[in-house]
């Protein structure tokens, strides 16, 4: 265990990362104001898709670990987007 | 030293901890001495869910008020599906033969978390106690059937919010077993033992686990919704409030379908461990074995719809559902292929356990090929709540994870209690039950076809026939559940002590540790080199 390397991120990075999410907040509040229609859902979905990967990359430090725990979030993820889709499959039909 | 010395020597049983006692279990955190808490806490809650399910056959047994009231038999069949699915199917052969023989067969001397292990276990009481304070707190005992039906689940006046809540907490329990099996077998399995040397029941919790993690939490929000909804008012389900109550049902279903295998797999598992030992057989197939229990776990996230073909889905989803169901078939039906290919010219060995195992063969291909019937939409809708699905799936559900867990016990037995059961008793046990089984839930299918709905205490005299031979058969099976249990609680005190290692002769790595195991199985781990079904030597 001990011979793990310990990744240690730096201030300067997360530093980055809080901008960039509070950017991403502030952005997702200022689509709002722009009309475009079930869009909008789409675009706010969207932002915090982009913010929560920079949240698992770099605060959850995914980015940084083996390749085999990418591929396992990564199937989990596309497997709950599946399951609302399928779901949301029914609601846009009926 | 001298305290590590002792106990690779004496058995996990005889093994003197911090603590003496009842104490010495209910805080032991060995895998086995947990496995055996699930085993106790099962035994009980299954003789509550057996009792009201027999008052509610004989209820049944003639049109009218036999036994009961409407509510009562309303209260009675909530109870009953509650405690069998949550309290006993659910976590049945995971926390109960998963927990004792996980570490044991893939060579590791305990789950990767066994503080955990033993939280799940207090989680899973304490959910147990939640629930049954809802049959006697304030508004009486709750009466929505254990799917908990939106907007049902938050008008009526009965006491739901205790049951929810319990099952919520049951639901913990499972996701924390589920993450110890995963870590367990990624992490503790002995060198050597390559993913594809890994025996097939531990294939198979693999395969659960994962179901436990990714799925319980929907039911877990959507019981949370429920609680809301009741408290609150939010109209998330409620229609009167802009809300859906199928989205309840889309939800519910999310984790309850999978939930169903989550019950089968480990099923399958023991299956596929007892058939190659008493055919004296390598088990045929046993990569395809293998896929199709991960093509079952991940197809069945897919198939939930269809317990709501007639709850006005959209048209599209209707036959994209009825699709996926069909699909979820084939990796079943390559199982069973397998089995009956490894009894193919194997030399049987009838015992206990082969019975079980063959039975669940036979119960659990009507309970399949009914799922067939129930999965076209057609069909379906002429027999969706009626009779016909109560016998499905207790073909499916009981027959299939009930026999497993009878075959486990029986062929697990001698290792875990270091004693042997009466063998005469057990067969006659089996032939009473399997008797009673079939009598009790066969003329369902029929009476179903009839047009005999579910979840009523009363019926038109027209359905009376098949009731009587059902209640009858319901009797008979009770007696079988009897004599077997008598069987195997007395087997376990007072019968014939066997120290023999390997009593069936079994090859997965459970055989070669002592009998009983010691407190940490292995004195020294093991090393890997062949596949887990090597009957050839
Ligand atoms: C021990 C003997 C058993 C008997 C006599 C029995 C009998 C019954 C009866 C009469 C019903 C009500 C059917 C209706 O009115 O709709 C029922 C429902 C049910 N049973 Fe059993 N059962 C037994 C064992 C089991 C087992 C072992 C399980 C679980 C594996 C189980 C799971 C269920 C479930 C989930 C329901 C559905 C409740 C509902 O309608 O929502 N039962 N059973
Ligand atoms: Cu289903």
């Amino acid at each position: 265990m001990s011979q793990e390397k310990h990744h240690i991120v730096s201030y300067k990075t997360h530093v980055f990362v809080l901008l960039a999410l509070l950017v991403l907040t502030a952005l997702s509040v200022a689509i709002t104001r722009v009309e475009l229609g079930p869009l909008n859902t789409a675009a706010a979905l969207l932002i915090a898709c982009i913010k929560a990967t920079i949240v698992l990359a770099w605060f959850m430090h995914l980015k940084f670990e083996s390749r085999f725990f990418t591929v396992m979030v990564s199937a989990v993820i596309i497997l709950f987007l599946l399951v609302i889709l399928v779901t949301f499959f029914d609601y846009s039909y009926r | 030293m001298s305290e590590a010395n002792y106990a690779h020597n004496v058995s996990y049983l005889d093994y003197k901890g911090q603590y003496k006692g009842l104490l010495g279990w209910i805080f032991s955190t060995d895998h086995k001495r947990i496995g055996l808490l699930y085993l106790y806490t099962m035994l009980a809650f299954f003789s509550v869910g057996a009792i009201l399910g027999l008052l509610m056959k004989t209820e049944l047994i003639a049109p009218g008020n036999t036994l009961m009231g409407p509510q009562t038999y309303n209260a009675f069949f909530t109870l009953h599906g509650i405690i069998m699915i949550f309290v006993i199917v659910v976590p049945g052969l995971p926390a109960v033969f998963g927990n004792f023989f996980l570490p044991i067969m893939i060579g590791a001397k305990d789950v990767a978390f066994p503080r955990l292990n033993l939280l799940s276990w207090w989680l899973y009481v304490l959910g147990i106690l939640i629930v049954l304070t809802s049959q006697f707190l304030g508004d009486g005992p709750p009466d929505t059937g254990w799917t908990f039906y939106a907007p049902y689940s938050f008008r009526t006046p009965a006491n739901v919010l205790p049951a929810v809540f319990g099952a919520f907490v049951m639901g913990f329990s499972s996701i924390l077993t589920g993450i110890n099996f995963v870590v367990t077998i990624h992490r503790m399995r002995a060198p050597g033992m390559t993913w594809f040397k890994m025996p097939l029941f531990p294939w198979t919790l693999y395969g659960t686990a994962w179901i436990q993690i990714l799925a319980t939490p929907v039911i877990g929000i959507t019981l949370l919704l429920i609680v809301a909804e009741r408290i609150l008012g939010i109209g998330i389900f409620d229609p009167a409030l802009g809300g859906d109550p199928i989205l309840y049902q889309h939800l519910f279903w999310i984790y309850s379908h999978p939930a169903v295998y989550i019950m089968i797999l480990p099923g399958m598992g023991v299956i596929s461990e007892v058939i190659p030992v008493f055919s004296r057989k390598t088990i045929f197939g046993y990569k395809a074995i293998v896929l199709s229990t991960m093509a079952i776990a991940f197809v069945g996230y897919f198939v939930w719809g269809h317990h709501m073909f007639t709850s006005g889905m959209s048209g599209r989803a209707l036959y994209t559902f009825s699709f996926l169901t069909f699909l979820v078939a084939i990796p079943s039906a390559i199982k069973v292929f397998n089995w009956v290919s490894t009894m193919h010219k194997g030399s049987l060995d009838m015992q206990t356990p082969f019975y079980w195992a063959v039975s669940f063969i036979f119960v659990f291909m009507i309970g399949g090929l009914t799922g067939l019937v129930l999965g076209s939409l057609a069909t379906n809708v002429h027999v969706h709540d009626t009779h016909f699905v109560v016998a499905h799936f207790h073909y499916i559900v009981f027959g299939g994870t009930g026999f497993a867990f009878m075959a486990a016990i029986h062929y697990w037995f001698p290792k875990m209690f270091g004693r042997m059961y009466d063998l005469g008793w057990a067969n006659l046990g089996w032939g009473i039950f399997f008797i009673g089984f079939n009598t009790l839930y066969l003329p369902m299918f029929f009476l179903g076809i009839q047009g005999m709905p579910r979840r009523y205490y009363d019926y038109l005299p027209d359905f009376h026939g098949g009731n009587i031979i059902s209640s009858l058969g319901a009797w008979v099976m009770i007696s079988g559940i009897v004599i077997i249990f008598a069987n195997l609680i007395r087997s376990a005190r007072y019968g014939q002590k066997t120290t023999e290692k390997n009593p069936w002769g079994g090859k997965t790595l459970e055989w070669q540790v002592d009998t009983p195991p010691t407190l940490e199985n292995f004195e020294e781990i093991p090393v890997i080199e062949k596949g887990p079904y090597d009957f050839e030597d």
